[in-house]
């Protein structure tokens, strides 16, 4: 198994037909995503080809979702419309909704969020890499790919891997793939201070996982969400897990390129997180190059 | 993006807080006018307040040597010296560093009889998810040190967006703050005010530090933001083209200017080792790295998704700005991009450059052998690393070899 999607989970794409949609979009056709729906709104019934398969694209979510099945959506809507589309999707009653979009206002997922409490609907991201479920094909062809990593990075096994950081994410990815250890799925939770799902429930869903056998958590400063992570582990996770906190240099109270990257008022430090990794038994990695060793090297 | 006291204030008494009576000006002449008005206007003391996007203005120091960068008057001619000694000079706070902050206007306000300063703030409560409301009695303090020294002072109302600051938060803060009678309501008039300010202008964080209970000429209480401070949401801003035509570009960093021209975000530093990344968490790791083994990373430079030879021009040219830098460490995880185009990119902007200092470049990725072969065959000292961890402790042995050699 895995977590969050199978290579069986049908994903549909909102803004399938802009720039940066429609490229990633083919890009997980490519690599074998069951890719059964767009959604535009204005454009519907026109079709999105490539390779040789038709993706149908409809108005709203609600109708791709009842007519293709659909479980699991993909957002690559400009920031301004982005919750909305969001909260579209959960309304269409979507189990998954990964947001790539970068640069959504901090208000509109803080309602957002208030109004995807108590709904069924789990939201990975914004400003994300996304989800990949790697499959058994060349490449790791075959699996689920929703969002923007390479997909020929991965392989198919039994790492977890999450993170807030995109290229550190394929950094691990890559590094663990070159020694020979797959992947279960690699969780990329976005780099903003009001996300979806964080650190926590992504290290629970692989701890529950019969697949994953070993996990990569990867924090950077700004926040809380690492502590808590480790906090839990220390309690509760059976599994082994090495960690990498990035930041560790970055001057107090600037950003630093991720919205939430940015230590202030004395909190969120590198320091403060890589001694709760520390204290939770996660082994942390001396540098970024050793993410995967230092995974390894405990299992 | 921060904005200037003065203008705070401006956003905060839209939404019906009380600030002092005052102007900002940008000539001592202005500011005797200004001070003259207020004098006229039957207020007993006016201060002289420099803008510049710092605390710890009041205890700072001029490079002039003139002390304090908040200053009381009684005469419009005292206030027009005050203003002359402030306008056009650099002041050094515990906030702004040795280099200091020029200032180029300065608040004058009427100054009331202080009886009682208060802290409060709207900010965003990561955990939650949340706004949160934050007040002490210890007003006009640094909140920072309170938080730490003594944290019962502070009282704290989570905030549900949907619902909105609610006016029994308010009188709760109110109460908590030792408030009494009607002072109870307006404060919590103010607080559910400073809350729209922060809500409706997609603030990160308004701060009215201190809110003051003040005594009038016949003793009645009344509460007034004395200093305010704000921070917005860089996302937001699209939807505020008021707020962003109060940009102050004054204060920012012309090269993190000039980067951002680019789509490239540049934080400078002072370390001797540049990088240039995609990715931000690939460039913090980045800088990192380079810590790791004993160099000191001259900035943080997040190229994006992208990595164009435009780009990349465009920041070597930033990078080779800082006299501080001795070497480049280039570290691009290619996913999407090949890296080929990549490396072709580099070469390009390299000679366009005329780089001449020590290059180390790691590439990983699509066609990332083809990538590292174009560095070899470009005929320039291109320095390829395997790992991150390989292209970091040669850029640091690079770098120290060439400061070797410039001792030499």
């Amino acid at each position: 198994m895995s977590i969050l999607v199978t290579p069986q989970t049908k994903v549909l794409v909102q803004g399938i037909t802009g720039a940066f949609g429609a490229r990633h979009t083919r890009l997980s056709l490519d690599y074998g995503t069951r890719v059964v729906a767009g959604v535009t709104p204005g454009k519907g019934g026109q079709t999105f080809e490539h390779g040789g398969k038709k993706v149908p694209i409809f108005d709203t979510v609600a109708d791709a979702a009842r007519q293709t099945g659909a479980t699991a959506s993909a957002i690559f809507v400009p920031p301004p419309f982005a919750g909305d589309a969001i909260l579209e999707a959960a309304d269409a009653g979507l189990g998954l909704v990964v947001c790539i979009t970068e640069g959504i206002p901090v208000n509109d997922m803080l309602k957002v969020k208030s109004a995807l409490l108590g709904s069924g609907t789990r939201l990975i991201g914004p400003n994300c890499p996304g989800v990949v479920t790697p499959g058994e094909g060349p490449d790791s062809s075959g699996g689920c790919r929703i969002g923007i990593a390479p997909g020929y990075i991965h392989k198919k096994g039994h790492i977890g891997v999450v993170s807030r950081s995109g290229t550190l994410t394929y950094e691990a990815v890559w590094q663990l793939t070159c020694r020979g250890a797959g992947q279960s799925t690699c969780v990329g939770i976005g780099g903003d201070p009001v996300n979806g799902a964080c650190h926590l429930d992504i290290i629970k869903m692989f701890n529950d996982d019969p697949e994953t056998h070993g996990i990569i958590m990867i924090g950077e400063i700004g926040g809380s969400a690492e502590e808590e992570a480790a906090e839990w582990i220390r309690r509760n996770c059976r599994k082994p897990v090495a960690g990498f906190i990035a930041g560790a240099t970055a001057p107090a109270g600037r950003r630093m390129g991720h919205a939430g990257a940015i230590v202030s008022g004395g909190k969120g430090t590198a320091a403060a997180k890589i001694a709760a990794f520390k204290e939770a038994g996660i082994a942390i990695a001396p540098t970024p190059s050793d993410m995967a060793g230092t995974l390894l090297q405990m299992m | 993006m921060n904005l200037q006291e003065y203008q705070a204030k401006q956003l905060l008494a839209q939404y019906g807080v009380p600030v002092p009576a005052g102007e900002v000006c940008a000539t001592p002449a202005a500011a005797k006018d200004a001070a003259g008005k207020l004098f006229s206007g039957g207020h007993a003391r006016v201060v002289i307040k420099a803008q510049i996007h710092a605390g710890g203005r009041g205890k700072g120091t001029f490079k002039s040597g003139f002390q304090g960068g908040v200053k009381i008057c009684r005469t419009a001619d005292e206030a027009m010296k005050m203003a002359a000694a402030m306008l056009g000079q650099v002041l050094v706070t515990k906030q702004t560093g040795p280099e200091g902050r020029l200032v180029g206007k300065v608040l004058v306000a009427g100054a009331p009889n202080i009886k009682k300063e208060f802290y409060c703030a709207v900010l965003l409560d990561r955990a939650l998810s949340r706004p949160v409301f934050m007040a002490s009695t210890e007003g006009g303090m640094d909140i920072e040190q309170v938080a730490c020294d003594q944290p019962e002072k502070i009282v704290k109302e989570s905030i549900n967006p949907a619902a909105g600051f609610l006016p029994f938060q308010g009188r709760k803060l109110a109460v908590a703050l030792g408030l009494k009678g009607d002072l109870i309501a307006s404060a919590a008039r103010i607080f559910g005010g400073l809350y729209k300010t922060w809500w409706e202008c997609d603030a990160s964080l308004v701060e009215i530090n201190p809110l003051c209970l003040i005594a009038g000429p016949e003793g009645q209480e009344s509460l007034l933001a004395i200093d305010a401070k704000m921070s917005l949401d860089d996302n937001a801003l699209y939807r505020h083209p008021n707020i962003l035509a109060m940009r102050d570009l004054a204060e920012e960093a012309p090269l993190e200017i000039e980067a951002g021209k680019f789509n490239l975000n540049y934080i400078k530093l002072d370390g001797s080792i540049a990088c240039l990344v995609n990715g931000a968490g690939l460039a913090m790791a980045t800088m990192d790295i380079i810590q790791h083994f004993g160099g000191k990373p001259a900035n943080f430079l997040d190229v994006g998704g992208g990595a164009s030879q435009e780009q990349v021009t465009a920041a070597f040219r930033i990078i080779l700005s800082d006299p501080n830098v001795k070497g480049i460490l280039v570290n691009i995880f290619g996913g999407i991009m090949q890296c080929d185009i990549i490396a072709a990119g580099i070469v390009a902007a390299a000679k366009e450059s005329r780089l001449g200092l020590p290059l180390i470049v790691r590439l990983e990725g699509n066609n990332a052998p083809l990538g590292r072969e174009i560095l070899r065959g470009s005929g320039l000292a291109i320095i390829s690393g395997d790992s991150m961890a390989d292209a970091a402790q040669k850029a640091v042995r690079a770098v120290e070899c060439a400061g070797a050699e410039e001792r030499v």
